[in-house]
C-alpha cells in the first residue's frame, strides 16, 4: 500500500506533468484564462486519462507484446486514445448529458494533449504493474488538474496587473508559469 | 491564393515561425531545449515528419471524406513518426535515447495537424512542400537559437548535434553556470522571454 501512496505523491506533486515533465502545456496556456475552462479540461482530462491508460496497457501486454509488433505502439496509441475519445463524448452525449454539457467543448482538444499520449507513454516505458498504471493514470492528470486551476487563478491576477506590451498574454503566462514550476521543484527533495 | 513558392517557405521563417508566433507545439520546445544537440535533433526530427505528412495529405485532400478527415490525418502522421522513430533507432540511437518519449509525441504535436488542416488539406502538393520546409526550418531554428541560449548560459557549455564535438567553458572558466536556465522552470521564463523581444521586434 505504502508504495502506491508513493507513487501517488510522486506522480501528483515530484514529477508534476506540467512543471516537471512538461507535457499538456498547450492546453495550459489555452484554457487557463478563466477558472470554469480550467476545472472542465482538468476533469475532461482525469476521466479519459484513467480509461486510456488502463486500455493501452492492456494492448500493449496483451496484443503488442506477444506477437512482437511493439513498433506498432505510436500508432495503436494514438488509434485508441483517438477513438476513445469520441466513443466517451458520443456516451455521455446520450446518457449523461449533464456531464455532457459540461465536458462536451473540452473533450476533442483531448486528442491532441501530449498529456494523454504521454502518461500512456511513461507507463509502458517503466514497467508498471496494472494497478500501478491506474495509480498514475489517475494521479497523473489530477497533478495536471491542480496545476491548471492553481496557474487560473494566478493568471486571473494577472489580468488586473499592469503588464508591459510587448511581454501580455503568453508571454507573461509562460514567466507566470516558470515561477509555479520553481515553487513545484521544491518537493524534488521529498522523493 | 497565387503565392510563389518563396513566399510559402519564407512566411515559415519569420512571419509565422512556430513556436513563437504560433504558440502551438510547446511541450517539446520547453522539454528538448537544455542543450543544442537534443533541441536541433528534435527540429530535425519534426521536420522530417511535417514534410511527409503535408505532401501525403496534400495528394490525397480531393479523397479524404470531410468527416472523417482529422482521423485520418492523425494515421497518416503516426505512420511517418513510426518510420522516424525506427530510422533514429537504426542510426542515431544515443539521441533516440535521449529524445525519449518526445519522438512517439510527435503525433500530436500540434503544429503538425494543425498545418495538416490549415494548409496541405487546401493547397497543392509544391505550396505544401514549400509550406512544411519553412515552418520545419523554422521550427529547428528557434528551438536551435533557445537552446543555445539556455546551454551557454545555464550549462556553460555547446554541444554540436550530429558531429559529436563540443565546446567546454564557452564563457571561459571562470564562468560559473546559472543552473536555473537548465532546470524546468528557467525553460518557461526564457520562452516567455523570448515571446517578448520576438513582439518587441515585431512582424516584419
Amino acid at each position: 500500500m505504502g508504495d502506491y501512496f508513493l507513487l501517488a505523491i510522486s506522480c501528483i506533486f515530484v514529477n508534476n506533468i506540467l512543471l516537471a515533465q512538461y507535457l499538456g502545456n498547450c492546453p495550459f496556456l489555452g484554457v487557463s484564462k478563466k477558472m470554469e475552462t480550467a476545472t472542465g479540461m482538468a476533469t475532461a482530462v482525469i476521466f479519459v486519462l484513467v480509461l486510456a491508460g488502463a486500455i493501452t496497457w492492456a494492448l500493449s501486454h496483451y496484443i503488442l507484446k506477444p506477437f512482437d509488433l511493439e513498433y506498432l505502439q505510436t500508432l495503436s496509441f494514438i488509434l485508441v486514445i483517438a477513438s476513445l475519445v469520441s466513443f466517451v463524448e458520443l456516451f455521455l452525449k446520450k446518457s449523461i448529458p449533464a456531464l455532457y454539457s459540461g465536458l462536451g467543448i473540452f473533450l476533442p482538444l483531448i486528442t491532441t494533449n501530449c498529456a494523454v499520449m504521454g502518461v500512456c507513454l511513461i507507463n509502458i516505458k517503466e514497467e508498471y504493474n496494472f494497478l500501478e498504471t491506474l495509480v498514475s493514470s489517475f494521479t497523473y492528470p489530477a497533478g495536471f488538474g491542480l496545476a491548471l486551476v492553481l496557474y487560473a487563478g494566478l493568471r486571473e491576477r494577472i489580468l488586473l496587473a499592469r503588464v508591459p506590451k510587448p511581454l501580455q498574454d503568453t508571454a507573461i503566462g509562460l514567466v507566470g508559469a516558470g515561477m509555479m514550476s520553481l515553487a513545484f521543484m521544491a518537493f524534488k527533495g521529498m522523493a | 491564393m497565387a503565392k510563389s513558392f518563396v513566399q510559402e517557405f519564407t512566411k515559415g521563417l519569420w512571419t509565422e515561425i512556430p513556436p513563437f508566433r504560433l504558440v502551438l507545439g510547446l511541450c517539446p520546445t520547453l522539454a528538448l531545449t537544455k542543450s543544442l544537440e537534443n533541441g536541433v535533433g528534435m527540429g530535425v526530427a519534426f521536420t522530417f515528419v511535417l514534410i511527409l505528412s503535408n505532401i501525403l495529405i496534400s495528394m490525397l485532400r480531393n479523397v479524404i471524406p470531410k468527416q472523417v478527415r482529422l482521423s485520418c490525418y492523425i494515421i497518416v502522421i503516426a505512420t511517418f513518426v513510426t518510420i522516424v522513430e525506427l530510422l533514429m533507432q537504426a542510426y542515431a540511437f544515443p539521441l533516440y535515447q535521449k529524445l525519449g518519449i518526445f519522438i512517439p509525441l510527435i503525433v500530436v504535436n500540434c503544429i503538425v495537424l494543425g498545418r495538416a488542416e490549415a494548409f496541405a488539406a487546401k493547397n497543392g502538393v509544391i505550396p505544401s512542400i514549400a509550406d512544411a520546409l519553412g515552418m520545419g526550418i523554422g521550427y529547428t531554428l528557434a528551438l536551435g537559437t533557445l537552446a543555445a541560449f539556455r546551454e551557454i548560459f545555464g550549462a556553460g557549455t555547446l554541444t554540436f548535434p550530429f558531429i559529436n564535438y563540443s565546446i567546454h567553458n564557452v564563457l571561459g572558466s571562470s564562468y560559473k553556470p546559472f543552473t536555473f536556465l537548465v532546470e524546468a522552470p528557467g525553460a518557461f521564463v526564457c520562452l516567455g522571454l523570448m515571446l517578448c523581444v520576438m513582439n518587441m521586434l515585431g512582424k516584419k
